[in-house]
């Protein structure tokens, strides 16, 4: 919305300069989007003239050579390229030193020989509409040398406020001259509906026209008069400068003034041409299946059910609160003007503007809900201008369906509330004088105020709380105290111990050397597909989006890998030599959760590592690539810092490599996996490298991890430590081995790891050695080699039974 | 016998002490305590002796031999020492090569870093953190957050739905903010409340002052007798904690469905004097304003602790405040990351600037 500073100026006397305004506005509530100079950049050197003459230039067919009366002791000789200036007009000129809209000065030149010392203004010129063809004629009457600006608004100043959703008031000039008013002391002036010529027309309904309202709750109030003797044409120039200073375009007298009345008023009015109202019945009703109509700008609409329009005998001829019919638009033809000022339901309006994707000045100020009385006093408003400006006259009565609002609610404020809720005490004096500054009529009570609230505020200011914030945005929050509360829940706060081993998990990872990313929720449905998904893999169940910004983000990732993969191509392509990559984050699935959430959601970590396990250097110039030990060595590393005891075992996973594919479990279930990708699905992002990858349900896992441990003796009687070496058939997985030991040495076997692995011609065809340590420990005695040598025999004969395995060397 | 001893002893410590070497050191050894040296070979032959002389004699010999071997001792200490040090001084690489391997640490994401360092700031004000679904329904996003049924948040060109979501305020969404958790969290726990909620929020924005997904942190404190000045002094203590311990606060009154009054916050700059930068010129960061805002907040609405009173919750006698604050908001002001695209781009190069 757009408030030139000088038609505001009309309802408030303005006494801060427009930055000091603003300010002083977003301190109380309404922020200032802009402030900016509509037309020339200062009123000096724009005056009346009057033509003398007008005569052919010598030398050049369509200029004229005009005498112009600027008030000066001399006429001054100006050359107009107009086609219309003539003798007698009453003029708009500019003077050499007048600065024009576009910053140029204007100076003494000379045109085809003839010098001119000033212009005759076009309506564009002045930033009034895009007229350029003719001079631009005012009416007479006005002395040579008034200065423009005492015509018309020449230039102004322009706020631009981005009015809050809950003040429908303040989407007219004289709302925000209210809030002026209040928020700055400057004198509010006479509301200029204050006096209606229709007054006493009020109480009977027009004859010759009748309307229906089928459903109250879609239309609150409708309010109809009649104009007769209408002469449709231009709007006078300061209407025209009015409008195009609040960035309108004029269009016919009768159309500027129902613009005009909203733009102060905040209420949308709409003016039918009556003649072209069949049966002059109007009838507010739900559209029907079906239903068709072209609107003001020429597009025809498809209606539904819900969408609320006005129609007579031949059908729909105006779509309620959002844009008037063209079959009933007021033309130059129109004599009889039925002029509405309604009032619609705010929800049925925004749902309309937004199924028709149509938002108009009109429904922007109706979907946020407006008052029934203010029906009336844009009628008043409107009634004046329409006598004034169109030689129509005012058919006696006032069509009024539904009345006005519900009567004023009166709230009681009390002294004592305002310091419980800001902390701070506002005197009462202050607080009856804001409130009658913004309209509310207030009364003393014993403990505060009783407070009526005006009809303007109605849906707004409903409770005390709503009150307080009123004196306290005006009054002030600069002053406000700053203290702390009381912590008075009886808990310390912190993280829970899930959030802190979330963090502890995401610091190995870092520590290890990982790059942490935030990937997008959103994914491209064809990602099951490049992650090579099975038609019914528990994956393919997508939390899908109804109005996605573009296909490719028309999901929920299922998965972190795919959002790793995308930042390790990113990067890749960028000219990183590796990649280590981990992200903390939400996955999807479709829903409903356990929990009866609407999508299945957890908090998944992820890891990928591309290329070297760590940078070459100059004593390391060739590290290993990562491999899926590298993947296990992180989740081991992950796993380990919350104590979660887990097993590996193969897993199948379409989008990891089939023979490198390895599950998570623990007592709770599967919690992730690891192993290197697919190299077809690499492929895919376009990486051509082993891929080390893992990914750990870590909200799970969190809340899995065990208590805090409590102490077991492992030092005051140290291990008997043994080296084992072992031959077992290929195929025979380490996991395996390490169980027969420990099951087998149990309860004395500590500690069993595989150090080594080898397969070679010393060990035999389809045979391969693992090395172990393995430790025998007690917590309560020093173990013997007496005690330990039964044990090793009946590991190796375990080893033996149970793996084919036999000891080496 | 006696002097024979000491003469031995005499000429003995004269050899040593100029001894250069370890290996004359070790000659010396061999000559004077060796098997078929002098002084062993006298200490065998005391028993020899009349028994009168033997103590004398065993005596003085034992003493030479003992002071013989303590000299040779501490000259080959101080030999071993002296060679180690000269061989240590040849074995020398240049200190300033890199390490290697090249362990090098990993970053935590900038937006995860802000995230904790202002988590931390209010779980040390006693505040606890709860995270909730993004995917949310209509009634917590919007309905019991006190939005009315025209709000434009609820548009479908601003909020993303859920297909086959459900109808009315059981239809699913992206959560627009953390503001659900609110509700969520007071139907779980009765006042007196204080935490805040990390987390993602959607909305359908792209440009360059918006991505469709990002980041808040909702703070919810509701007691009896909490006031807008406390809110005040909290956000206070969070801005200098995050942004500096000079900074000041500006409230500015604006609207939110579900906090009255509502109040948009203001830092002021940490890199101008009231918007003006050293040398005279207008502060990029605050656009000469000396005001950054940071962020929205207010009293919680009563129809918010009216929509879960049954559960203990009486908007005459409890009062509450709420802020939201956007993450990659602070962590750019902060660390004056000029463009959000940064942030889920992921380009090494800019992540290991951070965190
Ligand atoms: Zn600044």
């Amino acid at each position: 919305m757009r408030v030139p500073i000088d038609w505001l100026s009309e309802y408030v006397e303005v006494q801060l300069t427009p930055d000091k305004l603003s300010e002083r506005l977003a301190m109380t509530g309404t922020e200032v989007a802009r402030v900016f100079r509509h037309g020339p950049l200062a009123d000096e050197n724009f005056v009346v003239g009057k033509v003398l003459s007008a005569q052919q230039h010598p030398d050049a067919d369509r200029l004229s050579v005009c005498s112009v009366d600027c008030g000066e002791s001399e006429p001054r000789t100006i050359v107009c390229g107009a086609p219309n200036v003539a003798a007698g007009q009453t003029v708009a000129v500019a003077l050499p030193g007048a600065v024009m809209a576009d910053g140029t000065e204007l100076g003494e030149v000379t045109l085809r020989g003839v010098g001119s010392s000033g212009m005759i203004l076009a309506e564009d010129e002045i930033g009034i509409g895009s007229e350029h063809d003719g001079t631009m004629v005012l009416a007479d009457g006005v002395a040579a040398g008034t200065p423009l600006s005492d015509v018309f608004a020449v230039s102004s100043d322009v706020l631009e406020p981005e009015v809050t959703p809950n003040r429908a008031d303040c989407g007219g000039i004289y709302g925000i001259a209210r809030e002026v008013h209040a928020a700055t002391g400057a004198p509010l002036k006479a509301a200029p509906w204050a006096e209606d010529p229709g007054a006493a027309t009020i109480a009977t309904a027009p004859a010759g026209i009748s309307v229906t309202v089928d459903d109250q709750g879609l239309c609150p109030r409708f309010t109809a008069r009649v104009f007769e003797n209408v002469t449709v044409g231009e709007s006078p120039i300061w209407l025209k400068a009015r409008l195009a200073g609040a960035g309108q375009r004029s269009i016919s007298n009768v159309v500027d003034i129902t613009n005009y009345v909203m733009l102060v008023s905040g209420h949308p009015l709409h003016a039918f041409d009556l003649d072209q109202i069949a049966g002059g019945e109007l009838t507010v009703r739900a559209a029907r299946e079906g239903e068709k109509l072209v609107t003001l700008d020429g597009e025809e609409r498809a209606l539904d059910p819900d969408i609320c329009l006005i129609a007579d005998r031949d059908g729909p001829t105006s779509l309620a609160g959002v844009m008037g019919g063209s079959r009933s638009e007021v033309s130059e033809r129109t004599t009889r003007v039925l002029l509405e000022v309604a009032v619609w339901d705010g929800a049925n309006i925004n749902r309309t503007s937004t199924r028709l994707g149509l938002r108009s000045e009109a429904s922007s100020r109706f979907e946020k809900g407006l008052s029934p009385e203010g029906a009336l006093e844009a009628q008043a408003m409107a009634t004046t201008l329409m006598l004034e400006l169109t030689g129509g006259t005012l058919i006696d009565g006032t069509l009024d369906v539904g009345g006005e609002g519900p009567p004023a609610v009166v709230i009681r404020l009390r002294d004592a509330r305002i310091v419980s809720l800001l902390g701070a005490p506002i005197e009462r004096e202050r607080s009856q004088q804001i409130l009658e500054a913004l309209g509310f009529s207030v009364q003393p009570a014993d403990d505060g105020l009783d407070v009526t609230v005006p009809h303007w505020r109605r849906d707004d200011v409903t409770r005390e709380a709503d009150l307080i914030e009123e004196v306290a945005r005006i009054n002030g929050l600069e002053s406000l105290p700053a203290t702390l509360p009381l912590n008075r829940t009886g808990r310390a706060g912190g993280l829970s111990r899930e959030q802190q081993l979330v963090r502890r998990a995401e610091d190995v990872l870092v520590g290890r050397g990982l790059c942490e990313i935030v990937g997008w929720s959103f994914a491209d449905p064809t990602i099951c597909d490049r992650l090579l998904l099975d038609h019914d893999h528990p994956l393919r169940s997508l939390v899908v989006i109804e109005n996605p910004m573009s296909s490719a983000q028309s999901v929920l990732r299922p998965s972190i890998l795919p959002s790793l993969l995308d930042a390790a191509a990113y990067n890749l392509a960028r000219g990183a030599e590796s990649c280590a990559l981990f992200e903390s984050g939400t996955v999807y699935r479709a829903g409903p959760s356990e929990a009866g959430m609407a999508a299945n959601e957890h908090h998944g970590l992820g890891g990928i590592i591309i290329g070297p396990v760590r940078d070459p250097g100059w004593a390391d110039a060739r590290p290993p690539a990562a491999r899926i030990e590298t993947a296990h060595a992180l989740v081991s590393s992950v796993l380990g810092a919350l104590g979660i005891q887990w097993q590996v075992e193969d897993g199948e996973l379409s989008f990891l490599h089939p023979g490198r594919t390895a599950m998570i479990r623990t007592a709770d279930g599967l919690l992730g996996w690891f192993g290197e990708v697919h190299p077809a699905v690499a492929a895919s992002w376009e990486i051509d490298q082993p891929i080390a990858a893992l990914a750990i349900d870590i909200g799970r896992a969190a809340a899995q991890a065990p208590s805090p441990p409590f102490f077991s003796d492992l030092t005051s009687y140290p291990p008997l430590r043994e080296d084992l070496a072992v031959i077992v058939p290929a195929g025979v997985s380490a996991a395996s081995v390490v169980a027969c030991v420990t099951q087998a040495g149990s309860p004395l076997v500590s500690r069993a790891e595989v150090f080594d692995v080898y397969g070679g011609e010393q060990v035999g065809e389809g045979r391969v050695s693992l090395a172990l340590h393995v430790d025998f420990a007690a917590e309560d005695r020093t173990l013997s080699d007496e005690e330990v040598a039964p044990l090793r025999e009946k590991i190796v004969t375990a080893l033996k039974v149970e793996l084919d395995g036999e000891l080496r060397g | 016998m006696i002097e024979r001893v000491a003469e031995i002893q005499k000429q003995a410590e004269a050899e040593i002490s100029t001894a250069a070497t370890s290996v004359a050191l070790e000659q010396l050894r061999v000559k004077y305590l060796g098997r078929k040296a002098e002084l062993p070979q006298l200490l065998r032959d005391v028993a020899e002796l009349p028994a009168e002389q033997r103590g004398a004699v065993g005596r003085s010999a034992n003493e030479a031999r003992q002071t013989l071997e303590a000299l040779i001792e501490a000259a080959a200490a101080r030999f071993e020492a002296e060679e180690l040090t000269a061989a240590l001084a040849d074995d020398n690489v240049d200190v300033t090569l890199p390490g290697s391997p090249v362990e090098a640490h990993g970053h935590h994401h900038l937006l995860s870093a802000t995230r904790r360092e202002i988590e931390d700031v209010f779980c040390g004000l006693g505040y606890s953190v709860v995270e909730g679904p993004e995917v949310e329904t209509v009634h917590y996003n919007f309905d019991a957050l006190n939005h009315g049924p025209a709000h434009p948040a609820r548009a479908r060109s601003d909020s993303f739905y859920i297909e086959g979501g459900g109808d009315g305020s059981e239809q699913t969404l992206l959560r627009t903010h953390t503001s659900p958790m609110q509700i969520r969290i007071m139907e779980q726990t009765p006042p007196p409340i204080a935490l805040i909620v990390p987390g993602r929020v959607f909305r359908r924005d792209s440009d360059a002052t918006h991505t469709p997904q990002f980041h808040q942190i909702e703070g919810l404190l509701v007691d009896e007798g909490v006031t807008l000045a406390d809110l005040k002094g909290t956000l206070l203590a969070f801005a200098r904690a995050i942004f500096g311990a000079d900074r000041e606060l500006r409230l500015r009154p604006h609207f939110f469905p579900f906090t009255e009054p509502s109040v948009e916050v203001d830092v002021s700059c940490f890199v101008c004097e009231q918007g003006t930068v050293a040398g005279g010129n207008r502060c990029s960061l605050c656009k000469g304003t000396g005001w950054l805002e940071v962020l929205g907040s207010g009293m919680v609405d009563p129809s918010v602790f009216a929509a879960v009173s049954e559960h203990g919750y009486d908007p005459e006698s409890h009062q509450g405040f709420a802020f939201g604050l956007g993450i990659e908001r602070i962590a750019m002001l902060k660390h004056g990351v000029p463009d959000l695209r940064f942030f889920y781009e992921n380009d090494l190069r800019f992540l290991r600037q951070f965190g």
